[in-house]
């Protein structure tokens, strides 16, 4: 800025009309998908609000340090990529309780979709936007431990670079693995979130769905046998996404026996259906 | 080119409340007041310039389109500040108004400077870098305003941009809706339930009332000289009225005063009622061209029920 700006003058230089590039709906999206992702954890708000995404984040990420030692003192491995996307889950869902409102609700809690909707956004743009926000948030946080895993074990393996190259090759499966987690844990938590201005009332129906099926599909795995224990983990997220991640990563924490493309089949269910409600709520919101 | 062009334009909630009924009104550039008491259909109007709602009969073209088909090109080139609180609390203005350049399409460089400038624009400058939670209603109003003006808009929407605000807050932020509307030359579409508040710095002025068009003028046609002169005087103005009656002059009684229709030569009839008072040996009070009052007008209009409050 030319001028003697330290001498604390300001010199109104009168209205300037803006003569430059004015982009579209993408760009519109892309913005408010960095502001979303960057909203998710705490940036650009208040301090209260990084308290709780960014607890969780380092916690994960303290967790995955004391597994690097774990993993290379021991003989053998005991937790590897898809272990963390499978062992990590309720921790994600507690992540998405909070941050899917805090993406969504605080938005209509503020009355802020009279003003991106004046805008060039369609309804559906902001909907599939906020979605992919979240499930960018819930990636975020189920990767970030990976990779600190990656980088301990790359770093203490005794087969040289192919030692390396084969953590790689379990670092990009436990990437699939957290895309697919958080795809689906975004798309389960929110059309809950939407439907309620309250954060408080947002995060308990997501707590509800998520975790309180937990125990009945948990007792179900332990006391039934057969094809009843195989698919018990189906009436609950945390078990589905375990059930996804022995059918095709061979992880998770129980057997599906022959049902893993069931256990497929019900999650891309959970996305269809959830994007297709969030995107309905978001016709029905008064501008 | 004409801003907003209605035809026929009726909109419905759910089969049953009426929000706009056959409104046909063209608003052209300037400041334009939308007036009219709460519930008249204002917001409906706004929101289907929009393309936030859609018209359940008729037509709206902004800015040449059709919000319903180019809904993205309209929202584009105007502005909008609604009526009710619309701000996050915990956000920085700065971030907040910055934010929303980019969702206009600003790029991200650009989108940071014009809303610091806008900031400064509607006078909130030192305070930009603090959190809107902790603003007065008189700065968060400036806030909402701010949003709506960061692109650059062709046209400018405010819904009611007083609400809340004291007489003096009021009174700077029409300053400033005048000034966007003068200095910046942007076109201004400003809803107002207080007729009195907004004729200051109209151009032009639309009343609607039920959904209907009561009147649309530019202010200096309605508030144009007429062709009556208004005669007071201290006494009972009966024998004056008399006098002048006599005298050949067409004229009526309006409470104490006295109205005289000129016609032709208007220093004749200057000189004739001077002379006729001081025949009658009264005291002239008050002796001036009549001009009509907006808010008269509108009480005139056909459809008269609506009572417009005043400030």
């Amino acid at each position: 800025m030319p001028g003697p700006e330290h001498t604390g003058v300001i010199h109104d230089i009168g209205y300037q009309h803006y003569e430059g590039p004015r982009l579209g709906r993408a760009y519109a999206s892309r913005s408010l998908y960095v502001h979303s992702v960057r909203g998710a954890f705490g940036l650009g708000r208040s301090a209260w609000a990084k308290v709780l995404p960014i607890g969780l984040l380092s916690l994960a990420c303290m967790a995955a340090l004391v597994l690097v030692v774990v993993n290379t003192q021991l003989p053998v491995q005991v937790i590897d990529y898809i272990g963390i996307a499978s062992t990590f889950t309720y921790a994600t869902t507690v992540f998405v309780a909070i941050v899917a409102p805090e993406l969504v609700s605080t938005d209509l809690r503020a009355n802020l979709l009279s003003l991106y909707l004046s805008r060039p956004l369609r309804r559906s743009d902001y909907a599939l936007t906020k979605l992919a926000a979240l499930a960018t948030a819930v990636f975020v946080v189920l990767a970030a431990p990976m990779v600190i895993l990656f980088l301990g074990m790359a770093f203490s393996t005794d087969d040289g670079i192919s030692g390396v190259f084969s953590e790689a090759g379990g670092l990009l499966q436990g990437f699939l693995a957290a895309a697919i987690h958080a795809v689906v844990l975004a798309a389960l938590a929110l059309p809950f979130a939407a439907l309620t201005g309250r954060r408080v009332f947002a995060t308990g129906m997501i707590i509800a769905v998520s975790l309180l099926t937990t125990p009945v599909s948990g007792a179900l795995l332990s006391f039934s046998t057969g094809d009843a224990a195989y698919l018990a983990g189906l009436i609950t997220p945390g078990n589905l996404l375990n059930g996804i991640d022995r059918w095709l990563f061979a992880g998770g924490t129980f057997d599906v026996g022959p049902y893993g493309p069931v256990y497929g089949l019900v999650a891309a269910a959970i996305v269809a259906v959830g994007t297709a409600c969030t995107i309905w709520r978001y016709q029905k919101v008064k501008a | 080119m004409v801003l907003i062009e209605t035809n026929a334009l009726e909109k419905r909630y759910d089969e049953k409340v009426t929000a706009l009924a056959d409104l046909t009104v063209a608003i052209e550039p300037g400041i334009v007041g939308l007036v009219g008491v709460n519930g008249a259909g204002k917001s409906t109007l706004i929101k289907l310039a929009l393309g936030l709602l859609e018209p359940t009969g008729g037509q709206i073209r902004v800015l040449g389109l059709d919000p319903r088909t180019d809904g993205e090109a309209v929202r584009g080139r105007v502005g909008y500040m609604p009526e009710h609180d619309c701000l996050p609390p915990d956000v920085i203005a700065a971030e907040f108004v910055t934010h929303l350049a980019r969702v206009s399409g600003l790029p991200a460089p650009m989108a940071r400077e014009r809303a610091s400038e806008t900031l400064r624009h509607v006078g909130l400058y030192e305070e930009r870098y603090r959190r809107i939670g902790g603003y007065s209603t008189g700065m968060k109003q400036r806030v909402k305003l701010a949003q709506a003006l960061v692109h650059d808009p062709e046209l400018l929407l405010l819904d009611e941009p007083t609400n809340g605000l004291d007489p003096e807050g009021r009174r700077a932020m029409l300053d400033l809706v005048h000034r966007i509307g003068t200095e910046f030359g942007i076109s201004v579409v400003v809803c107002s339930h207080l007729l009195g508040e907004i004729e200051r710095i109209c151009t032009s002025l639309v009343a609607i009332d039920a959904g209907r068009l009561l009147r649309s003028a530019s202010l200096s046609a309605m508030t144009q000289q007429s062709g009556l002169l208004l005669v007071e005087i201290d006494e009972d103005p009966a024998p004056l009225l008399d006098a002048l009656v006599a005298t050949g002059l067409e004229v009526r009684r309006q409470d104490r005063a006295l109205m005289v229709r000129l016609a032709g030569d208007d220093g004749e009839a200057y000189d004739l009622i001077r002379d006729t008072i001081a025949d009658l040996d009264l005291s002239l009070h008050r002796l001036e061209r009549h001009r009509h009052q907006v808010a008269d007008l509108f009480r005139d209009a056909p459809t008269t029920e609506a009572s417009y409050a005043r400030s």
